[in-house]
């Protein structure tokens, strides 16, 4: 259970724990920036952003190293417990979940080279565009839960990705009837579909966040028999 | 504040089966029951304490200085009636008999509950005696015999290899962690149900305090073992269970494991995050 913080006799410590909280939330936004980019040069075909987006992810991997260090260095010297446990592990673990969200925004972005050149209507795009958007909206929420410590919040972020996973089923289905409309489009809308999956593979990596949130404010897990008694009383 | 009215948490009674990592568990050796205690002056130092030590576990009492953690201890084997006007009220069931009674036998009390202080306490005389005094105390022994009690102490104690060829030296001439382990050998010689440590290792050196620690583990597969420890690392390595104590009063009661990962109440936190006061 988490509580109102009081500050630690030793103010160092506050001061590290809160550098370690600023440095994800920094992180977070880099990677949110980078998801937006990557799609908008996809959208675009935008091959400046694209290789902008690509090179950006270098600095989002070292952020996550830095991550890594200031935990494993406070571990090795605080002895945490409790609710700074509870927030330094976490701190691991949401970096690790941004850094694989940064090479999903990689990935797409070299997609969007790859496809450079090769014709494709506007509406083809409405559905990556779409699953763009819901992901960014889960992204932005996981982060927001993670940094207010919201359980409740947490748990929709958690509900949130049965949408995802729907609309990235439509678009498999919607990309799908093109390329059997006409193979030509086939290597286009692959490049779509393969996208698609990297952004419905960043609203996973969104939950993870989210459930790492809700432990770090309740310090239990979020098991299914736990999500589904929040699911009830949210719906309440 | 909410400083005052307090009912504490205690998960670790009915229902705790359920906590990550929980074996089948020991049965209930002391039972404390509201227990007050009160100095000559009047002073309430314990204002109703109800928790259950099991057996074969370590239990841990952490709290801030003067929250009653060693008045708790120096209940147990009643070493407080040394002191005039000292009173206890409730009641302590060890095996379900109540040793509060105004009628127990303290010398047997004592044999059954051995205690080990801060500091080492050897006797002046060999390290051999400081085993064999209180063992003759309860019993009339052949020297054969006593000898083999005395090794046995002494390895349970993890101590006979080091002093096995200078038995009869002083046990002052031993290191601060050797003349400590020669305290808990010095209770157990006399194989006693419960053993209550308070604060053993927060004189010694790391790895006299490793030593120690490994000792507790190894003792609690035998003893009932209550430890006071003002090293909350040490708490969270060596028991089972921890009370958190403040002002007289028992705040936090769970496994060990739930105290230092989710403490359900924030005074807890406060206190084994470094957040108190």
């Amino acid at each position: 259970m988490a509580f109102t913080l009081t500050e630690h006799t030793i103010g160092s410590y506050d001061e590290e724990l809160t550098r370690l909280a600023e440095t994800i939330a920094e992180m977070g936004g880099l990677v949110e920036a980078s998801l937006s980019n990557a799609t908008l040069a996809l959208l675009k075909l935008d091959h400046v952003l694209a290789r902008a987006t690509i090179e950006a992810d270098r600095n989002i991997d070292a952020i996550q190293k830095k991550i890594d260090e200031m935990a494993v260095s406070m571990i090795a010297r605080r002895q945490p417990v409790a609710e700074d446990l509870r927030a330094i592990i976490t701190a691991i673990h949401v970096a690790n979940d941004l850094e694989r969200m940064g090479d999903m925004a990689k990935q797409i972005s070299r997609r969007s080279l790859q496809i450079e050149g090769l014709s494709l209507a506007p509406k083809f795009y409405n559905g990556v565009r779409h699953m763009n958007d819901l992901v960014l909206r889960q992204v932005k929420a996981a982060l927001d839960a993670y940094a207010t410590r919201d359980a409740a919040a947490a748990i929709q972020v958690c509900n949130g990705d049965d949408e995802v996973d729907a609309l990235y089923t439509s678009l498999f289905r919607e990309l799908l009837t093109y390329m059997m409309e006409d193979p030509r489009l086939i290597t286009q809308c692959t490049h779509l579909l393969f996208a698609g999956k990297s952004l419905e593979r960043a609203g996973d990596h969104a939950t993870n966040i989210a459930e790492a949130a809700y432990y770090l404010e309740t310090g239990r897990q979020l098991s299914g028999g736990v999500e589904e008694l929040h699911r009830q009383q949210i719906h309440e | 504040m909410d400083m005052l009215s307090v009912t504490p948490e205690i998960r670790a009674g009915v229902g705790s089966a359920v906590q990550t990592g929980s074996a089948m568990e020991e049965p209930v050796k002391v039972d404390i029951k509201d227990v007050h205690f009160f100095y000559a002056n009047g002073y309430e130092a314990l204002k109703g304490i109800s928790l259950q030590l099991r057996d074969k576990t370590v239990t841990a009492f952490i709290g801030p200085s003067g929250c009653g953690k060693s008045t708790l201890l120096r209940i147990l084997n009643r070493i407080y009636d040394l002191y005039p006007g000292q009173r206890v009220t409730g009641e302590v069931l060890l095996d379900g008999h109540n040793i509060l009674d105004r009628n127990e036998d303290l010398n047997r009390l004592r044999s059954r509950v051995g205690m080990v202080f801060q500091k080492p306490t050897p006797f002046p005389m060999s390290i051999y005696e400081n085993i064999a005094f209180g063992i003759r105390l309860y019993e009339k022994l052949p020297k054969s015999e006593m000898d083999g009690r005395v090794e046995a102490a002494l390895r349970k104690a993890a101590l006979w290899d080091e002093v096995k060829d200078k038995i009869n030296q002083s046990g002052l001439s031993l290191s601060g962690g050797q003349q400590q382990r020669l305290c808990i050998a010095r209770a157990v010689a006399v194989k006693p149900q419960v053993l209550l440590l308070d604060e053993p290792a927060s004189a010694l050196d790391p790895i006299s305090t490793a030593k120690v620690e490994e000792l507790i583990e190894e003792l609690s597969s035998d003893y009932c073992i209550a430890i006071v420890t003002h090293n909350m690392q040490q708490a969270a390595r060596t028991s089972q269970y921890t009370a958190f104590m403040y002002l007289g009063e028992l705040i936090e009661f769970d496994r060990t494991d739930n105290i230092f990962t989710a403490p359900a109440n924030k005074r807890t936190q406060d206190y084994v995050t470094g957040r108190f006061g």
